[in-house]
């Protein structure tokens, strides 16, 4: 707010919207086209996974020929070259692989507390970045944990690992 | 062959006091004169710019116009943070395919066009956007503490393991007066700095950089053909790609795009994999944090899985060492302009080959052959080059 305020300032008394550099005292020009972005991705193709979270549950496409999992779900097997998918449920266990705990966040997650993500790899295999519940100086990688439907902040749903206790 | 005859390079860092093509000028003026060729002989160039973040996106006309480059031929290039490394690849394939003898390749970034929320919130975005920006706000940082972490607890190494990689490359950048910091830091004040991504504080992160770096690439005809005696030869280059997301990689120990471009780098050198460190005078790798140089170690070879850790406190990279890794700063400390990093490793290998490196920071040139490693995005695109004296 601050920063509009000099701009105004400035082109009332210099005519135009600059203001000076704080680090190297270099006078700047202030872009006024400012531009929101906000992208619309696609997600018709798999569709079931979102279903999927609705009913508790994680899922994960398999190509029906060769059996392989696909996690984010794929439409197509690049194997078998063809889409001869079946959506299944993921294992609701696994094995902390990693971890780390973000404190300098984006502007758009600062709603947030700081937050852990994880990767783990659950039992059949296929590994999952998905944020981490309770206190992350508790757990380390080989931690057993378990995927947790769950809703966020903003009202709509997501997955979660939990650190499974003893 | 390809030969580097003519290197550029502005000062890092903010950089408010110039607009793009002005801090792209600062390379390339000096790039032309070291080179000692005029825009007329150029017959190809190309812009590695990452540029999200700055205003301008026709940037290989912008900086032809101003710098007079028009037309010859030129595109824009983008691979992350390796996306300088991929501008060269475009020139050395060029010239090698005989398309172009002589090629201008400048990276640029001018990041502090953007404030650094900005900058956070958009190199976030750098990794696989829905699954793992989206959904559970991953940053640049937190993508690279996840291979901390994982490395940290496979084979014991600590905080302070990666707080030495901070001090040593900041002991360089304090003798490279191109490097955004130019102060030597101790390990107690890269500790005691805040944490951005556990485990990484502030002075396990690169930088935001301004700043512009250029290289003049030529044939070797043309290197006879003008008798020049200050020039390095490209020997190799080994290019790889990883997966868009982490989680589709099977460890979090090693940058298997890295490996792979590694080997074949060695491979087209002649460099024996198991023992590079004989061959090589000194290396640039990718310290966009501190504990990716050490595991940049081992997926180069130059110490083994779980071992890069131990050349780290035994100072074996410092001057005088088994090999002598970012001597002019890295990323850590000489700054990190995305596009221009890539290009930056190769003006120092010229420079520590040719013996033009400033002084406190010049490697002994034994061997004559130098590599840079440089690594886009979370290990999305890795290029691993090697420079050296001779053909
Ligand atoms: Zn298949």
């Amino acid at each position: 707010m601050e920063f509009e305020k000099a701009i105004e300032k400035n082109i009332e008394e210099f005519g135009f919207p600059v203001i000076i550099d704080e680090k190297s005292g270099a006078l700047q020009w202030v872009d006024l086209r400012e531009m929101n972005i906000r992208y619309l991705v696609s997600i018709e193709n798999i569709m079931p996974f979102f279903e999927g979270l609705r009913e508790g549950k994680l899922l994960a496409t398999r190509c029906r020929d060769c059996g392989e999992i696909f996690f984010p779900p794929q439409k197509d097997c690049p194997t078998c070259k063809d889409s001869n998918m079946e959506w299944i449920e993921l294992a609701k266990e696994g094995v902390l692989e990693t971890l780390t705990v973000v404190f300098v966040r984006p502007p758009s997650f600062s709603n947030y507390d700081p937050y852990t993500v994880a990767i783990a790899k659950l039992d059949d295999g296929v590994r999952i970045t998905a944020w981490l519940k309770g206190d992350p100086k508790k757990v380390k990688p080989g931690q057993r944990v378990k995927v947790e439907i769950s809703k966020r902040k903003e009202g709509y749903l997501m997955y979660e690992l939990i650190p499974i206790e003893g | 062959m390809v030969a580097i005859i003519g290197v550029g390079h502005s000062k890092f860092g903010n950089r408010r006091d110039v607009s793009i093509p002005e801090l792209a000028w600062e390379a390339i003026k000096p790039a032309l004169d070291t080179a000692n060729i005029e825009q007329k002989d150029i017959d190809f160039f190309v812009i590695g710019t990452a540029g999200v973040w700055s205003s301008e996106a026709a940037v290989a006309p912008l900086i032809a116009e101003y710098a007079k480059l028009e037309p010859a031929g030129s595109m824009r290039v983008e691979a992350a943070c390796a996306t300088g490394s991929a501008a060269i690849r475009v020139g050395y394939t060029a010239i090698k395919s005989g398309e172009a003898d002589v090629v201008l390749i400048l990276g640029i970034e001018k990041m502090q066009e953007s404030t650094n929320p900005i900058v956070i919130e958009l190199i976030g975005r750098f990794g696989n956007f829905f699954w793992e920006f989206e959904n559970f706000g991953l940053t640049f940082p937190a993508y690279y503490a996840l291979y901390a972490t994982a490395y940290m607890a496979k084979y014991n190494a600590s905080e302070e393991d990666f707080a030495r990689v901070a001090v040593k490359n900041h002991f360089y950048g304090a003798r490279n007066p191109y490097a955004q910091f130019q102060k030597e830091i101790t390990i107690e004040q890269a500790l005691n700095s805040p944490y951005i991504s556990w485990p990484f504080k502030l002075f396990d992160c690169s930088p935001i950089t301004d700043g512009a770096s250029a290289v003049i690439m030529v044939s070797d005809d043309k290197v006879k053909e003008w008798k020049i005696d200050e020039r390095v030869f490209i020997l190799s280059q080994g290019v790889g790609t990883g997966t868009a997301n982490l989680s589709k990689r099977d460890n979090f120990t090693s940058l298997k795009s890295a490996v792979y471009a590694a080997e074949i780098a060695y491979r087209k050198a002649g460099i024996d994999i198991d023992n590079p460190c004989k061959y090589l005078d000194g290396a640039n790798v990718h310290d966009c944090f501190t504990s990716a140089e050490i595991i940049a170690y081992e997926d180069l070879r130059f110490a083994k899985r779980g071992e890069g850790v131990e050349l780290i406190r035994e100072e074996q990279t410092y001057i005088g060492g088994k090999i002598p890794v970012n001597v002019d700063g890295g990323l850590k400390a000489k700054g990190h302009p995305i596009g221009a990093t890539g290009v930056s490793q190769a003006v120092e290998a010229y420079k520590q080959l040719l013996n033009k490196a400033e002084k406190g920071r010049q490697i002994d040139v034994v061997n004559g052959k130098y590599l840079t490693h440089n690594i886009g995005g979370t290990g999305h695109y890795a290029y691993v080059t090697i420079y050296g004296l001779e053909r």
